[in-house]
């Protein structure tokens, strides 16, 4: 078990907080620059988001400890403000795919923590009718096309999202998140080299949290630059700090309008860190990293870059941080509760899904 | 009834879809301004446009990926592989993803799609452009495979594959689309699942799929001179398989030689082979009896190759065998 789920991501800054700043909206002075257009609303909104996604998978890890949750597990804690800030910035019918790594990104795209739960608990009410799993979330009603397990495989099927997307002369944009570890795999180039190639409106994530399960980058990658295979494919691309909800936001704003109105794709380098091990069956630190550079970059949790600025700017008291906070405990416990009360899925269907009926 | 190449009812059936359903699009390496490697998709690109006809890279992974996202938010695309041997590059996404999507999902997201393309041995193109993959993809729930042996069940299975909303995986024959056969007008659909009993006998039944089919027919030809009438079962979709079509001429002829293009270990005739044994157990007089290529990677010298196929000659034997006249 991570010592991480137990350290307070309410951390108080050294400094003492500034005056209550109502912001823009309010009568007080301009927030910093910093917030990015944001409303003091919509970055509770944020905060929220990545505590859910926080406590969600404290109780995960936690059920997972208990048997509840079997097969692979891997947890997203500490990458949280990437997709939070994704999320935030897409439109409901756009479309979102990723890797295994996947339980927060879910979250984020609002699909019920409750149906979320069961999945993992492998219960019929869970998002993909138990079938899936931790690996294989779905959900056609956020337009969250999973959840796939083979490193890079998703990166092509992304691509042929976007390939629909321009069939239909639509204007959605579809994000694919990939982990750094997948900038090595043939699907990977393939995939960039024909979204550029046809103009497809995709947005390609990289999460660069260092580790492809115990190997480091520097270990895996000639070119530590993920960045170069943008423009290897022609393709207009940026690197930002993904433990920051806002620099996430600020440099969608420009790859949504680039896939939007021009068409093209964009490869984006998050940085970030995974404070988790690889899977829960897997070491957070040992003969691949040491527990001092995991300390070292815990100290830049995303919700706690986020909660100070916060608390600095004026605008969260302790309080209100404890408020929200319970209210994403809440929520992951009446996500656990309805998920151990679920029924498995029913034998029968065993046999059902497997092909599907043809009308047309 | 019009007779056409193998070929061109291929290609009146691609026709005839991507007129009746602008969902539908093909792609692969040379369909659209070469007009397809084996000339499948000729005068397609002129008819329906860039957008529908979609030249890709040498890229199989990535374009396989690419029609199953496009299926996963409903389009219907029809994969070309140049031939089925270099789609083991993209397995990944016709085992992985296609075939499994609906099934992880809990039947949120369908896969309705084709990946189609030659399949099997021409004549000297030697190890690694020489393979027969039915038995592979057959294997594999969540995925229907067809192999049509003669042009009208080209024409109709294909139109079956391309309306069916589950991946189909269509394996073709270079050797076959030169054949020409008669092929029904107007609008003409063969089911996916369904055998056919092509030629009617009581000696023997010969059960078979895809290119053998042609091989079968000249062996219930020559046989026919010697007095030996045989059962020729084209089973034309070896997933799902029709157990009833295989059972029933058994059950008549009590005989069988199961002939099939690929290798012997976990080919489909161990398959068909099962179902007999299960199904017809007391109502055979003899073991069964299998025809395939040899057990070694296709060579590439005129003879060796010519030696490693399944013939009519190796299938007549194993006919004679099974009768106890040799």
């Amino acid at each position: 078990m991570s010592t991480e789920t137990k350290r307070p991501v309410t951390q108080k800054p050294k400094d003492k907080p500034a005056a209550r700043n109502n912001g823009a909206d309010g009568t007080g002075k301009e927030p910093p620059k910093e917030f990015a257009g944001t409303t003091p609303e919509l970055r509770r909104e944020l905060l929220h988001s990545m505590l859910l996604q926080r406590r969600f998978e404290e109780r995960c890890a936690e059920a997972y400890a208990l048997g509840k949750i079997g097969g692979f597990c891997h947890l997203y804690i500490g990458q949280e403000a990437i997709s939070t800030g994704v999320m935030s910035m897409i439109r409901p019918d756009d479309y979102v795919i990723t890797a295994y790594r996947d339980h927060g990104q879910a979250l984020a795209r609002g699909i019920s923590p409750r149906a979320i739960m069961a999945e993992l608990f492998g219960r019929d009410a869970g998002v993909s009718g138990g079938k899936g799993g931790s690996m294989h979330l779905f959900d056609s009603q956020t337009n969250f096309l999973g959840g796939h397990g083979i490193v890079g495989s998703h990166v092509p099927i992304a691509a042929g999202v976007g390939f629909a997307i321009k069939y239909r002369r639509g204007n959605q944009v579809c994000v694919c998140f990939i982990g750094e570890a997948a900038v090595n795999i043939g699907a990977f180039h393939e995939a960039l080299n024909m979204a550029s190639l046809w103009d497809l409106p995709v947005i390609f994530i990289i999460e660069n949290n260092r580790y492809g399960m115990g190997t480091a980058i520097s270990r895996s990658t000639a070119n530590e630059d993920v960045l170069v295979r943008a423009k290897g494919y022609r393709m207009e691309g940026e690197t930002v700090d993904g433990q920051d909800v806002f620099a996430v936001r600020e440099c969608m704003t420009r790859a949504i309008e680039r896939a939007r109105k021009e068409k093209r794709p964009t490869l984006i380098e998050m940085k970030t860190y995974r404070f988790m091990g690889h899977s829960m069956s897997d070491a957070v630190s040992g003969t691949y990293r040491t527990k001092d550079e995991l300390e070292e970059n815990m100290k830049r949790d995303p919700i706690l870059l986020l909660h100070n600025k916060m608390y600095e700017a004026g605008e969260l008291t302790e309080g209100e941080m404890h408020k929200i906070d319970d209210e994403a405990k809440a929520i992951a416990q009446d996500a656990w509760d309805f998920a151990d009360a679920s029924p498995e899925p029913p034998l029968e269907k065993l046999y059902t899904d497997v092909y599907t009926d043809t009308s047309s | 009834m019009a007779v056409l190449t193998y070929r061109d009812a291929l290609t009146q059936a691609l026709r005839e879809e991507l007129q009746r359903d602008d969902r539908v699009f093909l792609m692969g390496e040379e369909v659209a301004q070469y007009n397809g490697a084996y000339k499948v998709s000729k005068g397609l690109l002129d008819e329906f446009g860039p957008m529908r006809i979609v030249d890709t890279p040498i890229t199989e992974l990535g374009f396989a990926g690419v029609g199953v996202g496009a299926a996963m938010v409903g389009l219907r695309p029809i994969v070309e592989f140049m031939t089925w041997n270099f789609a083991l590059l993209a397995l990944d996404e016709v085992v992985n993803a296609a075939a499994k999507i609906l099934y992880m999902s809990g039947g949120q997201y369908k896969m309705p799609m084709v990946f189609r393309g030659p399949n099997g041995a021409a004549l000297q193109l030697s190890a690694q452009h020489s393979q027969a993959w039915e038995s592979w993809l057959a294997h594999i729930p969540g995925l229907k495979v067809c192999t049509p042996g003669t042009p009208a069940d080209a024409k109709g299975l294909l139109k079956s594959a391309i309306r069916d909303d589950n991946p189909v995986v269509f394996l073709e024959g270079e050797m076959l689309y030169n054949v020409k056969g008669e092929v029904p007008e107007g609008e003409h659909i063969v089911p996916i699942g369904v055998a056919e009993l092509k030629r009617e006998g009581d000696h023997c039944s010969v059960i078979t799929h895809g290119k053998m089919v042609l091989v079968a027919m000249k062996v219930a030809d020559d046989l026919a001179k010697e007095g030996i009438n045989i059962d020729v079962v084209d089973l034309r979709t070896v997933r799902p398989i029709d157990v009833d079509a295989i059972s029933r001429s058994v059950q008549k002829t009590n005989r069988a030689v199961v002939l099939e293009e690929g290798w012997e270990i976990c080919g489909m005739g161990s398959q068909v082979v099962d179902f007999i044994q299960r199904e017809c157990f007391d109502d055979l007089d003899a073991p069964v009896l299998r025809v395939h290529q040899e057990d070694v990677p296709m060579p590439y010298a005129k003879n060796l190759e010519r030696a490693a196929k399944p013939d009519a000659g190796k299938t007549i034997a194993a006919i004679k065998k099974v009768m106890y006249l040799d």
